[in-house]
C-alpha cells in the first residue's frame, strides 16, 4: 500500500483517498466546512489549507489526492497562517448575532473563530446585509447573512434526498441560496441540511429558539417512526423532549434522518393526552386508581375467562422484551394460543434513501419471537369474526390501535366482556377499554428494537417516569439536572406514572403465582436469549452504540414456550 | 521559677489610671461636637458608588429588555440562580425572553451575569434592600427585573470603561 507521510507520521493509504480522508480515519482534525464524509468534493471554503512540501502553494485537503510519497503539514506556521486568513475573510460578513443564533454552541465557525481565529478583526467596513427569516420550505429557515456558502445544503438536496431544490444565486458578496422559482425545499429529508450546515444559516423551525444545546441532555436511542430504526439521539431538558438529530450508523442511517421522524416521533412522549396511572372503568368513567387495585382487579376479571376465550394483541411498537413477556405471559398464565399483531404498513410509502413502509419499528422482532402475523393466517379479520361469534370474550391490547386501524373490529367490540389495554397515550382504543395500563414511550425504558434489516439495536430511556431516578438510573445528565433542586422552578419535571409493559405484566403474572422475577430489561433479553438462537448470547453490552447484525438465517425455535 | 519581669514599668500617674481615663474621656468629648456620620437607615441611605454590586437587574430601552435570551448569564452563574427561556419575535432582533427568572436565594451577587452579558442588558444595580416572606417571592420574574436604562446610567458607564478595558 502506498504511504503519505502527515505531520511526520507516515500513514497507508488506498490510492484514490483525499489527504483529509487519510487524516481523519487516523484522527487528525484537518478543520473544513464544506466537506462532508458523505457528500461530494466541492472545495469552496478554503478552510482545510495544508501545507504540501515540493508544492509552492496551500492546498485544500479536501480536494488533493494523497500521493505515495507526499509530506503534509497541517500544523505548519504556513498552514496555520492561511488558515487564520481564511477565518478572517469568512467573518467578514458574518453577523456577530451569536447571542440570537441558535447554532451557538454547536457552531463550526464559533468553534474554528475559537482555535484557528485571530481573535480580532481588521474589517472596519459595513458588514453586507441580506436577508434574514427567509423560509425555503415547511421545516427550514434560512438566514441568509450567517450563510458562509460551502453548499452543503445543495449538495446534500442533490445526492443525498435526490430533490434538487436549492441553488447558489448571484455571485461574490451578495452570492446567496434560495430554492428554484416556484419550488419549496419540502423534500422528506430536508431537515438534514440543519444538522450539516456548519453554521446557524439553516436552522429547525420546529426547535428554533426553544433551548440552548448546552442545557440539554442527549440519550443514545432509535427512532421509532419506521422500520429503518435510525439511529437517534434525544434532547431532554427538563424533563421534556425537545429535539430529535441523527447520529451516525453507517450500516442503517449514515448521518440522515427524515423529517417525519424528527418532527413527529417525539411529541407523544409529552403529549396533553398521556395516560397517568392505571385506570379502571368504574360508571362508564375511567377512574385513576393505586397499583395493587388496578393489578388484583386485572387477575379477577381474567380469571373468569377460560383459556381459549381470551386473546391477545402483541406491538410492532413496543419492545422485544415487552413483547416477550407478553408471549410468555400469554402461553404460561393466559394459556392462550391467540396472540395476534396488528400490522401498520403504508404501501408505497418508502424510498431508496431510508424510509420504509412498514411504519414500526420491530416488527422484524415479532417475526423473529415467532408471534404470528397476518402472513400466518390470524390476522385483525380473523380476530374480529371470533369476536363477533363470542368465541373470544376477553382481549388484550398492548402499546397499539388497532380500533383506529380496524373498523372491522370497532363494530364487534360491544361482545367483548373485558377490554385490558396498555397504552401510552389516550386512543381510539382506549375509549373501550376496562383497564386502562400506562405504558411507558420509547424514550421513557430500556429495550431493544430490531430493524427490518435484522439488526438488533438498543434503546435507552432518555426521560424518566415517576418511578425511574436519572442519576440513579444511569439516565443522560445535563447540568440543570444534575444540580436542581425541587425548589427550583426549572427543575420541577413533569413526570408521568407509567411503566414499561413487561414490568407490568410481570406483576400480573406474580399475582397469578409465576415466576416472572425479572430484575431489568436485561435480564429479559437474556432470557429471549437462552430460548432463540437468533438472540442466544447476547445481552445489552454485545449490542453496543451501533446494533448487532443477528443472523436471520438461523432457525428461529421455541424451547420452553410451546 | 523567675517572675518575668515588665520591660518598662508604669510610673505613677499612670498606675493609678485617672489621667487615661480623664484622657479618653475627653476624646468622647470632642468627637461629640464634630459633625456626625451616623445614616439613620431606613429614614436615610447611603448613595452607593457605580462599582457597587447589588441585585443584578435587566435594562430597559426603549420600553422593552435588551435582552435577547442568548443565555450565557445562565450558563455563566455559578449559583444557577437564572432562568432564561427564549422566544421569537418580529422584532429586528429575532429572539426575547419570554421568560427571565432570577432566584434571588441563590444569587450570591458575583456579577459574572452582567460581565458575560453581550448586550449589556444584565448589569449589577444599587438595590441591597431584599426581604422576603415566601420562597416564592424570592424569584424575581421579569416584572420586578425590568429597570428603564435612565436609572442605570452610571453602572452601564462603569461597565463599559472600567470593566471592559
Amino acid at each position: 500500500m502506498p504511504k503519505v507521510t502527515i505531520d511526520g507520521i507516515q500513514y497507508e493509504f488506498n490510492p484514490g483517498e483525499t489527504i483529509i480522508q487519510v487524516a481523519e480515519r487516523n484522527g487528525i482534525h484537518i478543520p473544513h466546512y464544506c466537506w462532508h464524509p458523505k457528500l461530494s468534493v466541492s472545495g469552496n471554503c478554503r478552510m482545510c489549507l495544508v501545507e504540501v512540501e515540493k508544492m509552492p502553494k496551500l492546498v485544500i485537503a479536501c480536494s488533493t489526492l494523497a500521493m505515495e510519497g507526499m509530506v503534509v503539514h497541517t500544523k505548519s506556521e504556513r498552514a496555520i497562517k492561511g488558515r487564520e486568513h481564511v477565518m478572517e475573510f469568512l467573518l467578514i460578513n458574518h453577523p456577530l448575532d451569536c447571542p440570537i443564533c441558535d447554532e451557538a454552541g454547536e457552531c463550526m465557525l464559533q468553534e474554528y473563530a475559537y482555535r484557528h481565529g485571530t481573535g480580532y478583526s481588521r474589517f472596519i467596513e459595513e458588514k453586507n446585509q441580506k436577508p434574514k427569516r427567509v423560509k425555503l420550505g415547511p421545516y427550514v429557515m434560512f438566514d441568509a447573512e450567517r450563510c458562509i456558502s460551502c453548499s452543503r445544503c445543495i449538495r446534500f438536496s442533490k445526492e443525498i434526498a435526490k430533490a434538487d431544490q436549492l441553488t447558489f444565486v448571484q455571485r461574490g458578496d451578495r452570492v446567496t441560496i434560495e430554492t428554484f422559482p416556484g419550488k419549496q425545499f419540502d423534500n422528506p429529508y430536508s431537515l438534514n441540511v440543519v444538522d450539516i450546515c456548519p453554521v446557524g444559516a439553516l436552522t429547525n423551525i420546529d426547535f428554533r429558539f426553544k433551548a440552548r444545546v448546552w442545557e440539554m441532555s442527549a440519550t443514545k436511542s432509535i427512532c421509532p417512526g419506521c422500520a429503518r430504526g435510525c439511529n437517534i439521539d434525544i434532547w431532554v431538558r427538563n424533563n421534556e423532549i425537545l429535539r430529535l438529530t441523527p447520529r451516525l450508523n453507517e450500516s442503517v442511517n449514515d448521518y440522515w434522518m427524515c423529517d417525519h421522524g424528527r418532527i413527529n416521533c417525539f411529541k407523544f412522549v409529552n403529549a396533553k393526552d398521556r395516560v397517568d396511572g392505571p385506570h379502571l372503568r368504574k360508571d362508564g368513567e375511567l377512574i385513576k386508581v393505586k397499583w395493587d387495585e388496578a393489578v388484583n382487579y386485572t387477575i379477577s376479571e381474567l380469571k373468569k375467562f377460560n383459556p381459549n376465550e381470551i386473546a391477545v394483541i402483541a406491538s410492532p411498537f413496543a419492545t422485544l422484551e415487552d413483547n416477550f413477556v407478553l408471549l410468555k405471559f400469554a402461553k404460561q398464565v393466559l394459556r392462550t394460543k391467540n396472540i395476534f399483531y396488528n400490522p401498520h404498513i403504508k404501501p408505497g410509502d418508502q424510498d431508496d434513501i431510508l424510509i420504509r413502509e412498514d411504519k414500526t419499528p420491530n416488527s422484524t422482532g415479532l417475526k423473529l419471537l415467532g408471534i404470528q402475523t397476518s402472513e400466518n393466517g390470524l390476522s385483525i379479520e380473523t380476530l374480529s369474526e371470533f369476536i363477533k361469534t363470542k368465541v373470544i370474550k376477553c382481549l388484550i391490547v398492548v402499546e397499539d390501535d388497532p380500533i383506529a386501524s380496524n373498523s372491522k373490529l370497532k363494530d364487534v367490540l360491544q361482545n367483548l366482556d373485558t377490554v385490558v389495554v396498555f397504552a401510552t397515550n389516550q386512543n381510539k382504543t382506549t375509549e373501550y377499554t376496562k383497564i386502562l395500563y400506562p405504558a411507558a414511550t420509547y424514550a421513557e425504558k430500556n429495550g431493544v428494537f430490531v430493524n427490518f434489516q435484522g439488526i438488533a439495536q438498543r434503546l435507552r430511556p432518555a426521560i424518566s417516569t415517576i418511578e425511574m431516578e436519572r442519576t440513579l438510573d444511569g439516565m443522560a445528565l445535563s447540568r440543570l439536572d444534575k444540580f436542581g433542586t425541587e425548589f427550583d422552578k426549572w427543575a420541577r419535571p413533569v413526570k408521568y406514572d407509567a411503566m414499561s409493559t413487561w414490568k407490568i405484566l410481570s406483576q400480573i403474572a406474580r399475582g397469578f403465582g409465576f415466576k416472572f422475577d425479572y430484575m431489568t430489561s436485561e435480564d429479559v433479553f437474556i432470557e429471549i436469549g437462552n430460548n432463540y438462537r437468533a438472540f442466544s448470547g447476547l445481552n445489552y453490552e454485545s449490542l453496543g452504540d451501533k446494533g448487532y447484525k443477528l443472523n436471520l438465517t438461523k432457525v428461529i425455535e421455541e424451547k420452553i414456550l410451546v | 521559677m523567675a517572675v518575668k519581669k515588665r520591660k518598662k514599668d508604669l510610673h505613677f500617674f499612670e498606675r493609678i489610671y485617672l489621667v487615661e481615663i480623664i484622657k479618653g474621656l475627653l476624646l468622647t468629648l470632642k468627637h461629640l461636637f464634630k459633625p456626625k456620620f451616623t445614616l439613620q437607615y431606613p429614614e436615610e441611605k447611603i448613595e452607593q458608588a457605580p462599582s457597587y454590586r447589588g441585585r443584578p437587574v435587566l435594562v430597559m430601552d426603549n420600553g422593552k429588555e435588551r435582552c435577547v435570551a442568548c443565555g450565557l448569564c445562565s450558563r455563566v452563574c455559578p449559583a444557577l440562580a437564572i432562568q432564561v427561556q427564549a422566544s421569537e419575535t418580529e422584532d429586528e432582533k429575532e429572539r426575547y425572553p419570554v421568560l427571565f427568572e432570577i432566584n434571588m436565594l441563590r444569587c450570591i451577587f458575583c456579577g459574572f451575569c452582567e460581565e458575560v452579558c453581550p448586550e449589556e442588558a444584565i448589569v449589577m444595580s444599587k438595590d441591597y434592600e431584599l426581604v422576603f416572606t415566601r420562597y416564592d417571592d424570592a424569584i424575581f420574574g421579569k416584572d420586578k427585573l425590568l429597570v428603564p436604562v435612565e436609572k442605570l446610567k452610571d453602572r452601564l458607564e462603569f461597565v463599559r470603561t472600567q470593566m471592559r478595558k
